[in-house]
C-alpha cells in the first residue's frame, strides 16, 4: 500500500456510439457483405463483443476494387493535386476534432492506454493526413520527375497494434498521390477504420477513393490477389509478407512490405542513465511492446550492467497496468488470446532454455486478456526469445563489452527495423548508425515517430519506405 | 538478488559510498572527477519524462490526499524589500489557520522570511512556533554575492533569532567557474554557521543553465552536508519547473542509495496553482517513493499557492467555487 494512490480516472465511453453491427464500406456507402458471414469484434479488456463485423469475400472484395477502380478513372484522378488536397486536409481537420472519439474506440478496441491513443496514435494520424496533404499539389517536386503518375488502385493490409495509424500511413500517401484504396483493417481491431469511413463521408470524399473491407486472413488474401490492384501495401508479420512477396511476383503490382522486427537498444556506459531506462521501458512495454520496431533486445555495456538493472526493475515497479481507459493506465491489454497464447508460449520457451524471468508485483484484472511487464536476464544470442519476435511486454537482456561487439549483436538478427543507441558521445552515435543494419536508429530516444521520417526495414523486416518523402514516392510511377 | 550497488560515475565505480566520500570531498581534483563521472543527463529525455508525469490525472479521494499533503508541505513565503512585522504576522497566522472557516486545514509546514524578520515570526506564532517552522534565508539572498564572514554572520544572526531552517544560496559564479571546492566549503561553512538549524541549499537552478550541472550542483550540496536542496530564490527566471524537479528527486533517491542519508526537496517559485503542486507531488511519488511524500522531506515554497489549494478544497467539500474575498490575503 503506498501512501499516494492514484483514484480511478476513467476516460468516459459515452463520446462512442457503436452499433450493433456493421456492412463493409463500398463506393461510399455501407453495403451488406454478399454472402452475409459476420464475426465478432471484442473488447480485449473485458472480452465485452463489442459489434458484428461483416467478413468479406472474394465478390464482397471485387466491388470494392472496381468501386475504387471507377472512382480512379472518372473522379480521383482529374482532379487537380489542389484538390485532392483540400479533401485531405479537411479529413485531418475532421480528426482533430473528433480526436477524442477517435482515442477512445481506439481504446476499446485494441486495449491500448487511453494515455497513448489520445497522446500518440490520434496526433500522429492527424499529422500524417496533414503533411501528405501538403504533398498532393507538389508531387512534381517530389524526385519521380516532372509529371509522376500513381499508381492506380491500391490494397493495403494492416495489422492490429496500431490500427489507425497504420491506415493513415497507407492512405494519407495513396491518396494524395492520387491512388484510390481498398483498405482491410486487422479483424480484431476493425471499429476505428469503420468510424474513418464515416468521416470519409463527413469530409464529402467523392465515393469509392476509400473503400473499407473488413474480415480475415482470405479477405486480406483475395485483396492483394485480386488482379484489378496495382499496388500492394502491407504492415504485420514476416510470415504473411512472405506470401504476398509470392502471390505478387511476376505481376505488374507494385509491393512495399513492413514486417517484424527484433530491435537491440543498446546502452553505452556514458549513457544518461535514468534517460536510458526510460526510454528502455518506452522501447519495449508502450503499446504493451505490440510495436514491430519494438526495442526487445536490451544490449547493455557489462560495465553499467548491475546499474540499469537495479534501476530498470525499480522503474517498471512503477508502470500502472489495468484499463486501458484508465487515464492513468501504462500498460493496458493484450490485444487478442491468440497473441496472449503466443506471448506465454515464447516466454515459457524463455525460461526452458535457462533465461531468468522477471517481473514487478501487479494484479492482473480477471476478465480480459493481460500479460505483466516481463524482464529476461541472462539471454544469450542463441535463445530463441532474443530471435524471435514476442510481439508483447517481454524484454530479454544481454550485454557486451565492446562497441564492435555490439554492433554484432544488434545486427545478429534476421529482421533490421529499427535500432536504439544511448550515449552521450556524438561520434560513437554516428558511427554505430553507420553499423546498425536498421531501416531507424534512434540516438537517445526511442519509439519516435513523424510523418516526415521515412520507416522501413532491411532484410525480413520488410521493403519499401512509408512516411515521408520516401513513402509518396512509393505510391508515384517513377517514370512519369 | 543482483548486486543493488550504485554505479555513481562513468570514470569511478564505488562499492561503498559511505566510506569513500571523505576521498571524494578531499580536494577539488577529486570532487571535480566525481562530480563530471555522473551519469549525464539528456535533456529531451528528462523533459519528455516530467512531461509524461504531468498528465497523470488526479481525481476525488486521490486529489483530496495530495491537496492536503500538498498544504502541509508549503514554506509559505514573503522575501519583499518592502515587507513589514505586520505582513510577517498576517503571514504566520495564515500559516496556523490557513482557512479559518475550517479548522480541518492542515497547517503549512513554515513560514519563509528575510533574517531581520524572523524574530517577529517567532513571536507571532508563540506557542505553535516549531509545529511551524521559521525558516529563514540567509547568506546575502539572492545572488550570494558577498564575502564568507558576512554569510556566516547572516546565518547566525538567523539562527540566534529563532530560525529552525536555513535557506542558503550557493556561489552559481564559483560553480560555473568550476571551482567546485569553493562552493563546497562555503556549503560546510554555513552548516556549521547553522548549528542545529536545517540547512536548505539554494542551487538557482536558473543561473545553472544544463540538467548536468543541476544534477552535480544536487549532490555538491548533498556531500557537503546540506539537508535539503532547493531549485531557485524565485528572484530568477526560470525558477522552478518539473524537469529540474525531477533531476533534483533522482539525485536525492541516488544519494540515499549510495550513503545511506535521504536528503529532501524544494522547488519554489512559479508554483502557483494546485494542478501545479499536484503534479510534483505525482514526480515525488514516481520518481523518489513514498519516503519522500512528508513534508520533512519535500516542500513547496510558495505564496499564492496556498489559497488556490484552499479553493480547490473547499470545492471538493462542497461542489462550489467561492470568490476570492472568501479566502483570506496573506
Amino acid at each position: 500500500m503506498t501512501k499516494f494512490e492514484y483514484a480511478p480516472a476513467p476516460e468516459s465511453r459515452a463520446i462512442v456510439d457503436i452499433k450493433s453491427s456493421y456492412g463493409l464500406f463500398v463506393n461510399g456507402e455501407f453495403v451488406d457483405p454478399v454472402d452475409g458471414s459476420m464475426f465478432k469484434s471484442v473488447n480485449p479488456a473485458t472480452e465485452e463483443v463489442l459489434a458484428e463485423i461483416s467478413s468479406a469475400g472474394a465478390d464482397d472484395v471485387d466491388k470494392a476494387v472496381q468501386a475504387a477502380r471507377r472512382a480512379y478513372e472518372r473522379t480521383w484522378s482529374k482532379l487537380s493535386g489542389r484538390d485532392r488536397g483540400k479533401y485531405l486536409f479537411r479529413i485531418a481537420r475532421i480528426i482533430q476534432e473528433r480526436a477524442r472519439e477517435l482515442a477512445v474506440l481506439e481504446s476499446i478496441d485494441n486495449g491500448k492506454p487511453i494515455r497513448e491513443s489520445r497522446d500518440v496514435d490520434i496526433p500522429l494520424v492527424a499529422a500524417h493526413f496533414f503533411y501528405y496533404a501538403g504533398w498532393a499539389d507538389k508531387l512534381a517536386w517530389a524526385g519521380a520527375g516532372p509529371d509522376p503518375r500513381p499508381h492506380g488502385v491500391a490494397a493495403q493490409v494492416i495489422p492490429w497494434n496500431f490500427p489507425l495509424l497504420m491506415l493513415s500511413w497507407k492512405i494519407a500517401p495513396a491518396l494524395a498521390a492520387g491512388n484510390t484504396v481498398v483498405l482491410k483493417p486487422a479483424e480484431t481491431t476493425p471499429l476505428t477504420a469503420l468510424l474513418f469511413a464515416e468521416i470519409c463521408q463527413q469530409a464529402d470524399l467523392p465515393p469509392g477513393v476509400v473503400n473499407i473491407v473488413t474480415g480475415a486472413g482470405d479477405t486480406g488474401r483475395a485483396l492483394v490477389e485480386h488482379p484489378g490492384v496495382d499496388k500492394v501495401a502491407f504492415t504485420g508479420s514476416t510470415e504473411v509478407g512472405k506470401q504476398i512477396a509470392r502471390s505478387v511476383a511476376g505481376t505488374a503490382k507494385k509491393a512495399t512490405l513492413e514486417l517484424g522486427g527484433k530491435a537491440a537498444n543498446i546502452v553505452f556506459d556514458d549513457a544518461p542513465i535514468d534517460q536510458a531506462v526510460e526510454g528502455v521501458v518506452n522501447g519495449i512495454f508502450f503499446n504493451q511492446g505490440h510495436v514491430c520496431c519494438a526495442g526487445s533486445r536490451l544490449l547493455v555495456q557489462e560495465s553499467v550492467y548491475d546499474d540499469v538493472l537495479a534501476r530498470l526493475k525499480r522503474r517498471l515497479g512503477t508502470l500502472r497496468v489495468g484499463d486501458p481507459l484508465d487515464k492513468n493506465t501504462d500498460i493496458g491489454a493484450i490485444n487478442s488470446a491468440e497473441q496472449l497464447t503466443r506471448i506465454r508460449e515464447l516466454s515459457e520457451v524463455g525460461e526452458a532454455e535457462g533465461a531468468e524471468r522477471w517481473s514487478p508485483e501487479c494484479e492482473l484484472p480477471e476478465r480480459g486478456f493481460w500479460f505483466p511487464p516481463t524482464v529476461f536476464t541472462g539471454v544469450s544470442q542463441a535463445h530463441r526469445i532474443a530471435r524471435e519476435e514476442i510481439f508483447g511486454p517481454v524484454l530479454s537482456v544481454l550485454t557486451f563489452r565492446t562497441p564492435a561487439e555490439a554492433v554484432e549483436k544488434a545486427n545478429n538478427t534476421p529482421f533490421g527495423l529499427s535500432a536504439g543507441v544511448w550515449t552521450d558521445k556524438g561520434s560513437r552515435i554516428l558511427w554505430m548508425a553507420q553499423q546498425l543494419r536498421a531501416g531507424v536508429v534512434w540516438a537517445n530516444t526511442f519509439n519516435r515517430f513523424d510523418p516526415t521520417s521515412p520507416f522501413g526495414g532491411y532484410k525480413e523486416s520488410g521493403y519499401g519506405r512509408e512516411g515521408g518523402r520516401h513513402g509518396l514516392l512509393a505510391y508515384l510511377k517513377s517514370e512519369g | 538478488m543482483p548486486d543493488q550497488r550504485l554505479r555513481l560515475g562513468c570514470v569511478t565505480t564505488l562499492d561503498d559510498a559511505r566510506s569513500s566520500l571523505p576521498d571524494i570531498t578531499s580536494s577539488e581534483a577529486s570532487l571535480r572527477r566525481f562530480l563530471h563521472g555522473l551519469p549525464g543527463v539528456d535533456q529531451a529525455g528528462a523533459e519528455a519524462r516530467a512531461a509524461g508525469l504531468a498528465t497523470r490525472s488526479i481525481k476525488t479521494t486521490a486529489k483530496q490526499y495530495a491537496i492536503d499533503l500538498a498544504i502541509s508541505m508549503i514554506d509559505l513565503t514573503t522575501l519583499e524589500g518592502q515587507d513589514t512585522p505586520g505582513k510577517v504576522r498576517a503571514l504566520c497566522a495564515k500559516a496556523l489557520r490557513p482557512d479559518p472557516s475550517d479548522r480541518a486545514v492542515p497547517q503549512v509546514a513554515a513560514v519563509c522570511v528575510y533574517p531581520d524578520l524572523v524574530a517577529t515570526a517567532v513571536e507571532a506564532l508563540g506557542g505553535a512556533h516549531r509545529s511551524v517552522k521559521v525558516a529563514s534565508v540567509a547568506t546575502g539572498f539572492p545572488s550570494g554575492r558577498t564575502s564568507l564572514a558576512v554569510k556566516e554572520a547572516d546565518t547566525r544572526d538567523a539562527v540566534a533569532a529563532g530560525a529552525d531552517e536555513v535557506d542558503m544560496v550557493i556561489d552559481r559564479g564559483a560553480f560555473l567557474a568550476g571551482r567546485y571546492g569553493a562552493v563546497f566549503d562555503e556549503i560546510v561553512a554555513v552548516k556549521n554557521a547553522a548549528g542545529d538549524a536545517h540547512l536548505k541549499v539554494i542551487l538557482e537552478t536558473g543561473e545553472l543553465a544544463t540538467y548536468d550541472n543541476v544534477r552535480r550542483a544536487s549532490w555538491l550540496a548533498m556531500l557537503a552536508g546540506g539537508d535539503f536542496i532547493k531549485t531557485s530564490t524565485g528572484k530568477v527566471a526560470p525558477a522552478a519547473t518539473l524537469p529540474v524537479t525531477l533531476v533534483m528527486l533522482e539525485a536525492v533517491r541516488d544519494f540515499r542509495e549510495a550513503t545511506g542519508r535521504q536528503v529532501g526537496v524544494k522547488p519554489a517559485g512559479g508554483i502557483r496553482t494546485s494542478k501545479d503542486a499536484i503534479r510534483y507531488l505525482v514526480l515525488v511519488n514516481e520518481t523518489a517513493g513514498d519516503d519522500w511524500l512528508d513534508p520533512d522531506w519535500f516542500r513547496l515554497g510558495a505564496s499564492s499557492l496556498l489559497n488556490d489549494l484552499l479553493m480547490q478544497r473547499q470545492k471538493i467539500a462542497t461542489g462550489r467555487y467561492a470568490g476570492p474575498d472568501y479566502f483570506t490575503l496573506d
